[in-house]
């Protein structure tokens, strides 16, 4: 199927993997690469966010997998999608010894999901989320 | 019936490509349900044209055609085939490329620690 339900990339990193585990899992590494400003409760089920200050955007992340230091899976709400949207898609980061360094793969899943019942009840008729999304299309239209 | 996620975005696509139907929807989304006619005042487009691109918008699931008053169809926006097409658009705005490499970028220079004594052949790290 040509619709992108996952994105799927590995890069090889020259650090062993107990150095790639803390800068995915601990606050003080998702500062430095990915948000801002981080906090994580790592453990499945643990809340995290992660906020981006010159976008004035944060997320919020539910810890899912936490195999040390092998496997971090957490959700996050969809990309684009208005922010009471429930719908979120999963990233998971798996960590493989390559020689001195790591093999990180990450696999984000779940973009062309779409349950049947949701949709029509949270937007059907709502004008201002409409004018919201509309917005938020054209952005990424222009982007493009 | 599942809905097929390829047609919808598709037809999304297609029905935002024109910009009298995206102005025919902005129409709707910030001034609520509509008529051919209501719309043939608000915008320049002929009220045969809108015709036509309401009915385009009907077929791709966009808007509703609803009975009015004295047999005037209303229409209204609907956003569900809009949520197939944004979230094709999340998945190509993740841009998981660019992050990974600030992560190989972040690993590189912790490595490298604060006093850069590890590699003599780059300044800026000998700060």
């Amino acid at each position: 199927m040509g619709f992108p339900d996952r994105i799927e990339r590995t890069v090889e990193l020259a650090h062993p993997p107990e150095k790639v585990w803390a800068a995915l899992t601990t606050a003080e590494g998702l500062a430095a690469w990915f948000g801002n400003e981080a906090a994580i409760d790592l453990r499945p089920g643990g809340q995290a966010w992660m906020r981006w200050a010159g976008e004035g955007f944060t997320a919020q992340m539910q810890v899912e997998r936490v195999e040390e230091p092998a496997v971090f899976g957490f959700t996050w709400h969809i990309f684009g999608l208005p922010e009471d949207d429930p719908r979120r898609t999963y990233v998971e980061f798996t960590l493989e010894p390559a020689g001195t360094g790591t093999r990180l793969t990450v696999v984000e899943s779940g973009f062309a999901q779409l349950p049947e019942d949701a949709h029509r009840k949270a937007y059907d008729g709502n004008a201002e989320g409409w004018a919201k999304e509309l917005g938020e299309l054209a952005s990424y239209l222009d982007a493009a | 019936m599942p809905p097929d996620l390829e047609a919808v975005a598709e037809q999304v696509f297609a029905a935002l490509a024109d910009p009298s139907r995206r102005a025919i929807l902005a129409a709707l989304a910030s001034g609520g349900p509509a008529t051919a006619t209501d719309l043939a005042a608000r915008l320049p487009i002929t009220r045969q044209a809108i015709a036509k691109h309401l009915a385009l918008l009907a077929d791709a699931g966009l808007v509703t055609a609803e009975p009015g008053e004295r047999r005037r169809v209303r229409y209204r926006v609907r956003s569900a085939p809009m949520q197939v097409a944004q979230q094709f658009l999340a998945a190509l705005a993740r841009d998981w490329d660019r992050q990974l490499g600030v992560l190989r970028d972040h690993l590189d220079r912790a490595a490298r620690g604060p006093a850069g004594t590890r590699d003599p052949r780059n300044p800026r790290t000998a700060n």
